[in-house]
C-alpha cells in the first residue's frame, strides 16, 4: 500500500503545477479550492458516448466509449444490443482506455539510420517522408522482383487495411500467426469433416447446451467473452462440463468431470471415447446414418482403441473414460464438443481436431440446439473499386509440394521463403507487418531473426513499440481503436449483425489510423481507384446504406441486427441437408485426406517425453491479458505485472525451490530465458509439466512497465513439430529445467 | 432498506473485470483498487477444489471503521452503505487497522478511500459498476428487505457464507457456494 510519503515523491516529479498546488493544500487540510471535482465519478449523462468495438483481442466486442466534458476518456462500457458482449466487456475491454493513455506509445514515424561506426538508431520522421520511403520501396520491389515478393504479416482490423493495400498493389503473399500458430488445424479438420469452418466467434451453442467438453480449452482464462458468459449460463442450468487438461484450469474447477490427462495424449482419449460410443452402441444413429460417410471404416479403425488401451497412454482410468462418454451420449445432440482455438500443440493437431469433429458427428452434435449452431454473417458489399490485380504467385505457391490442405498463409513458410538458403520456388524480399508482434508470437526465434535479417526492407505498423518494431526500417505509428474509423464488424453469429467503430477522441501524438496510412501509401503507388475516398467514414456510410442502415443511424445505436437469410439456426429433424464435402456427407472417413496422402482416420502417435530433470512446458492465457499485446497497459499491468512458472510441490521440493523465487528456465536445446521468472508452487499443475502464461518477458526497454517482467514462453519454444497437413507449428514439445543462479553472472565468473 | 451483495463463487472465474470497472467508474488512482480477487485452492493433485472470490468493503452493519473514526468521516448512510467524507478524513489510518477485511487504503490525496457500492449509481437506481460488468453474472446487488431484489433472489435457496463472521461485524457481502 502506498503511503503519504510516496504521494509527495510522486507529485514533486509531476508536471502539472497548478494541480499539485491544490493537492498539497488538500493534504494540509486547507480546502481553499474545490479541487476534487475531477476525481469524482462522472455521471453518464454528462459524457458523450461513442460506439466502438474492441481491439484488445479478436473477439471484437461492441461497446460505448465515454468521454467527459474535458475530453478525457473515462470508461468503456459494453453495448447491450451486441451479441458478442451482451453489454459486458471483459477486463481487457474495460481497461482498453489504457491503450490510449499509454505514454510509451509510438508517437511519430521512425526511420532506421546508421551512424558512421555502423551502429543503428531510429530517427524521428514526418509522415510524408516515412510514407514516401515505404511506397518507394514497394515500387522498387515491384519493379525488380514483382509485387508478389513483398510479403505481409497481419492480424486484426489494422492488418485488414494492410491486406487491402497489398492486394491492390498485387501481392497475396500474406500470413497471420492466427492460422499456423493458432487455429489452422481446426479449420483444416472441420472443413474436411463437415465442409464448414467453425469461424469466429465460434458457433458453440454453450448457452443451451446440456453437456460441454473442453479439451485444453480454458474458458475463463481465455476471456472469449460470449463463451465465458454462456459457460456461466450453462453452470446455472447445471449442464455437465467435462474438462480435459493436465492443469487444474479455472474451467476444470467449474467442471463436473476433470480428466487430468498426461500431456500429448489427447488423441488416445478421444479415440477411446469414440470406441465407447460405437461399441456400446450409444452413438446418435439417426444422425450417423442420415448424414455421415465412412462409419464402417471408423468402427473397424477404433476396434482395439478401448478405454483400457487409452488408460496406459493417458493415465485416465477406463471407468472415467466410459462414464464421460456415456454422459455425452445421454445428452446428445445437445453437446458442445469444443473445437478449441489455439490448437497447435504436437504437430498432429489437425488429426486431433479431426477426432473431435468425428466425436461431434457421432453425437449428432452439429446444427442442433445446444451443440454447434449454423452461424450467419451480414454480407457487406465492397466499396466500389476495380478488381484486385491477379498476382502471378501467392502464399499458396511458395513451396508447392507442402501443405496442400492449408486454407490460409503460413507464417513460417513466408519466413523460409525470405531466406535464400531454403531455396524456395519464390523468394520474398520485403515485409510489411501490422497488428502482430512476430518475435513474441512465433516459435523458433532463430528462424524469425534469420528471415528478418535476410529481407531488404521491413515496415511495421503498430500502436506500441513492440519487439517487432525493433526490426523495422520504417515504423508507422498507428492510432488506437478508440481514435479511428475502421472496417464495419460483420462477424458471424446466431443473428447476423454489424457493429460500428468510430473515433471517440482525436489520435494522440502523431499517430494515424490504418485506413489513412494505407490510403497514403496507395496514392503514392498510383492506386487511387482503390482508395477513392477522403475519409473512411464515406466507405462505412456507403456500405451501411447498401444493407439498409447508415452511418448516422449506427452512430446512435452502435450495433444493428438483421433477420437471418440462410434459414434456421439449427438443422430440422430428419431434414435433408447436404454438407459441403466431396461426398455431400459428414466425412468420418476423410476423402480429402486420403487423396492427399494423409491418414483418412486419425491415429494416436506417441510424442517425445521430457528427459530426466526436464519438464514439459505448456502455456496459456490469463483473463486480463491478450497475448503479448497488453502487458504495458496500466490497468492490466496493475492486475498482472508478470507471469510465473507453475511448479507442482513434488517438483519444487525436489529442486529446493521456494514460492516466489526467481529462476531462469533452460530448454532442451540449451536456450535460457532472457529474464528470470518467479516460481509459483501449486497443486494445479502435474509433476511432469510446468505452465506459464504466454506473452510476458518483453525485451523492448521502451515498454517501461512491461520490460523484463516475467519470462517469455516463446523463447523456450525452439523445437517446432510441424503439422504436415496444414503447416501448423506444434509448440508443446519443448522441455525446460530450472537454473537458480543468474546465468549472466555465472558466465562472467567463468570467463574471469 | 439494507443494500447487500451476493457473490457466486461457483461462477466467478477471477478475471478481475470488477476491479477495472470500479477503477474507471470511480476514477481510482493507478496502483490502487477498491475491490480485488482471492483465489482459494484446496487439495492435492488431482483431487482439487478451487474458488475465486471478488472481495471489497463488506458494508458492515456493525462497522469497526465507523466506531474508531476520530473525526466522524467514516459513517453509515441510508441503506447501510459505509462512506468516508473525504474532507473530514485526516488520514490517521485507524479505520484501516480496524477493518478485518483490509478493504481500505489511503488515497494519494491523503484521505481514506474504499468501495461505496457505487452510491452515485445506486442513488439513480443502477447497480454498482462491478455488478453490471461481470461477464459471468456472479455479482448480485440490491435491497435485502425487498424479496424481489436481485440479491434477495440470488440468496434464495442457495447456501452462503460471510467473511470473518467471528469479528462480529455483520458483513453484507454473501458468498454463494
Amino acid at each position: 500500500m502506498k503511503t503519504r510519503r510516496q504521494f509527495i515523491k510522486i507529485t514533486t516529479v509531476g508536471a502539472g503545477a497548478a494541480a499539485l498546488g491544490l493537492y498539497s493544500l488538500k493534504v494540509s487540510g486547507l480546502n481553499l479550492f474545490e479541487s476534487k471535482k475531477e476525481e469524482e465519478p462522472a455521471s453518464d449523462e454528462e459524457m458523450t458516448a461513442t460506439p466502438t468495438y474492441c481491439e484488445v483481442c479478436f473477439w471484437k466486442c461492441a461497446g460505448w466509449t465515454y468521454v467527459d466534458k474535458k475530453g478525457k476518456i473515462r470508461k468503456i462500457i459494453g453495448n447491450k444490443e451486441d451479441p458478442h458482449s451482451k453489454g459486458r466487456l471483459c477486463p481487457r475491454g474495460t481497461g482498453g482506455i489504457g491503450m490510449y493513455y499509454d505514454n510509451d506509445r509510438l508517437k511519430t514515424p521512425l526511420i532506421r539510420e546508421m551512424r558512421k561506426d555502423g551502429s543503428q538508431y531510429f530517427r524521428k520522421a514526418g509522415w510524408s517522408e516515412a510514407l514516401d520511403k515505404v511506397a518507394g520501396k514497394m515500387k522498387e520491389v515491384a519493379g525488380r522482383y514483382g509485387p508478389e515478393a513483398f510479403g505481409l504479416f497481419n492480424h486484426g482490423t489494422p492488418g485488414g487495411h494492410l491486406e487491402h493495400l497489398m492486394r491492390a498493389y498485387g501481392s497475396e503473399t500474406n500470413a497471420e500467426p492466427a492460422y499456423a500458430q493458432c487455429r489452422g488445424p481446426r479449420s483444416a479438420a472441420y472443413y474436411a469433416t463437415f465442409g464448414a469452418f467453425i469461424g469466429s466467434p465460434e458457433c458453440t451453442d454453450i448457452r443451451d447446451t446440456r453437456c460441454m467438453v473442453l479439451i485444453g480449452s480454458h474458458i475463463g482464462e481465455n476471456m472469449h467473452n460470449t463463451q465465458v458468459q454462456e459457460m456461466s449460463a450453462a453452470i446455472d442450468h447445471k449442464a455437465t462440463i467435462i474438462t480435459v487438461d493436465p492443469r487444474f484450469s479455472t474451467a476444470a474447477s467449474k467442471s463436473t468431470f476433470w480428466l487430468p490427462i498426461k500431456p500429448a495424449t489427447d488423441i488416445a482419449l478421444i479415440l477411446a471415447w469414440i470406441h465407447v460410443l460405437i461399441y456400446e452402441n450409444i452413438y446418435n444413429k439417426e444422425f450417423v446414418h442420415k448424414y455421415t460417410f465412412g462409419f464402417d471404416e471408423l468402427k473397424a479403425h477404433v476396434k482395439n482403441m478401448t478405454p483400457e488401451w487409452a488408460y496406459g497412454i493417458t493415465t485416465i482410468e477406463p471407468d472415467l473414460i466410459r462414464k464421460t462418454a456415456r454422459e455425452m451420449a445421454g445428452f446428445a445432440p445437445a453437446v458442445v464438443i469444443h473445437p478449441g482455438r489455439h490448437v497447435v500443440w504436437y504437430g498432429d493437431d489437425t488429426q486431433r481436431e479431426r477426432s473431435l469433429a468425428i466425436l461431434t458427428a457421432l453425437l449428432g452434435a452439429w446444427g442442433k440446439r445446444g451443440s454447434l449452431y449454423l452461424p450467419e454473417a451480414v454480407h457487406l458489399p465492397r466499396f466500389p473499386q476495380p478488381e484486385y490485380p491477379k498476382p502471378k504467385w501467392g502464399w499458396k505457391d511458395l513451396n508447392e509440394r507442402k501443405f496442400s490442405l492449408a486454407t490460409m498463409g503460413i507464417t513460417t513458410e513466408i519466413m523460409k521463403a525470405s531466406i535464400p538458403r531454403y531455396n524456395y520456388k519464390h523468394q520474398i524480399k520485403a515485409w510489411l507487418t501490422g497488428g502482430t508482434n512476430l518475435p513474441l508470437s512465433m516459435p523458433d526465434k532463430k528462424l524469425f531473426k534469420e528471415a528478418a535479417e535476410a529481407v531488404e526492407f521491413i515496415a511495421v505498423m503498430d500502436t506500441m513499440p513492440m519487439e517487432v518494431t525493433g526490426y523495422a526500417d520504417v515504423v508507422l505509428p498507428e492510432a488506437t481503436y478508440l481514435e479511428r474509423y475502421d472496417f464495419i464488424r460483420a462477424a458471424q453469429n446466431r443473428i447476423p449483425n454489424v457493429a460500428l467503430r468510430m473515433p471517440a477522441i482525436k489520435p494522440r501524438f502523431d499517430s494515424k489510423p490504418a485506413w489513412w496510412i494505407t490510403k497514403q501509401i496507395g496514392e503514392r503507388l498510383g492506386l487511387h481507384a482503390y482508395f477513392n475516398y477522403d475519409d473512411y467514414s464515406e466507405v462505412i456510410d456507403w456500405q451501411l446504406k447498401q444493407i439498409g442502415t447508415s452511418l448516422e443511424e449506427m452512430k446512435t445505436i452502435g450495433v444493428k441486427s438483421f433477420p437471418r437469410q440462410s434459414g434456421p439456426l439449427y438443422i430440422g429433424n430428419g431434414e435433408d441437408y447436404e454438407f459441403n464435402t466431396n461426398t455431400g456427407k459428414v466425412e468420418l472417413y476423410s476423402t480429402d485426406f486420403a487423396d492427399a496422402g494423409f491418414d483418412p482416420l486419425p491415429i494416436y502417435t506417441p510424442h517425445p517425453e521430457p528427459p530426466q530433470n526436464f519438464y514439459r512446458l505448456i502455456y496459456g492465457r490469463a483473463p486480463m491479458h491478450t497475448f503479448s499485446r497488453t502487458q504495458n497497459n496500466h490497468f492490466l499491468w496493475d492486475l498482472m505485472k508478470e507471469n510465473s512458472v507453475w511448479v507442482n510441490p513434488k517438483v519444487s521440493s525436489l529442486w529446493g525451490l521456494k514460492d516466489g523465487q526467481k529462476v531462469w528456465l533452460k530448454n532442451q536445446d540449451g536456450i535460457t530465458t532472457s529474464f528470470p521468472v518467479k516460481v509459483r508452487i501449486t497443486e494445479r499443475v502435474r509433476w511432469d509439466t510446468v505452465y506459464m502464461v504466454h506473452g510476458f518477458g518483453h525485451s523492448d526497454k521502451k515498454l517501461t512497465r512491461a520490460y523484463g517482467r516475467g519470462a517469455s514462453d516463446e523463447e523456450m519454444i525452439t523445437r517446432v513439430a510441424e503439422d504436415p497437413i496444414m503447416g501448423g507449428t506444434g509448440m508443446r514439445g519443448n522441455f525446460i529445467t530450472f537454473i537458480q543462479e543468474n546465468p549472466e553472472v555465472k558466465r562472467k565468473e567463468d570467463k574471469a | 432498506m439494507r443494500y447487500a451483495m451476493a457473490i457466486d463463487t461457483k461462477k466467478c472465474v477471477g478475471c478481475a473485470d470488477c476491479v477495472v470497472a470500479c477503477q474507471t467508474e470511480n476514477n481510482v488512482p493507478h496502483g490502487y483498487s477498491r475491490d480485488w480477487i482471492v483465489e482459494n485452492v484446496a487439495g492435492t493433485y488431482p483431487n482439487l477444489n478451487m474458488i475465486f472470490r471478488s472481495e471489497r468493503c463488506n458494508q458492515c452493519n456493525n462497522a469497526p471503521c465507523v466506531r474508531c473514526c476520530p473525526t466522524g468521516a467514516s459513517h453509515i448512510v441510508e441503506g447501510g452503505i459505509v462512506l468516508v467524507t473525504h474532507d473530514d478524513c485526516i488520514g490517521c489510518s485507524a479505520c484501516i487497522e480496524a477493518c478485518p477485511y483490509d478493504a481500505r487504503y489511503i488515497h494519494p490525496d491523503g484521505y481514506v478511500d474504499k468501495c461505496t457500492f457505487c452510491i452515485q449509481r445506486v442513488d439513480k437506481g443502477q447497480n454498482p459498476a462491478c455488478v453490471d460488468v461481470c461477464p459471468t453474472y456472479s455479482l448480485h446487488f440490491g435491497d435485502l428487505d425487498d424479496p424481489n431484489s436481485a440479491v434477495s433472489k440470488a440468496l434464495k435457496g442457495r447456501s452462503w457464507y460471510v467473511l470473518a463472521p467471528e469479528a462480529g461485524t455483520e458483513p453484507q457481502l454473501y458468498y454463494l457456494t
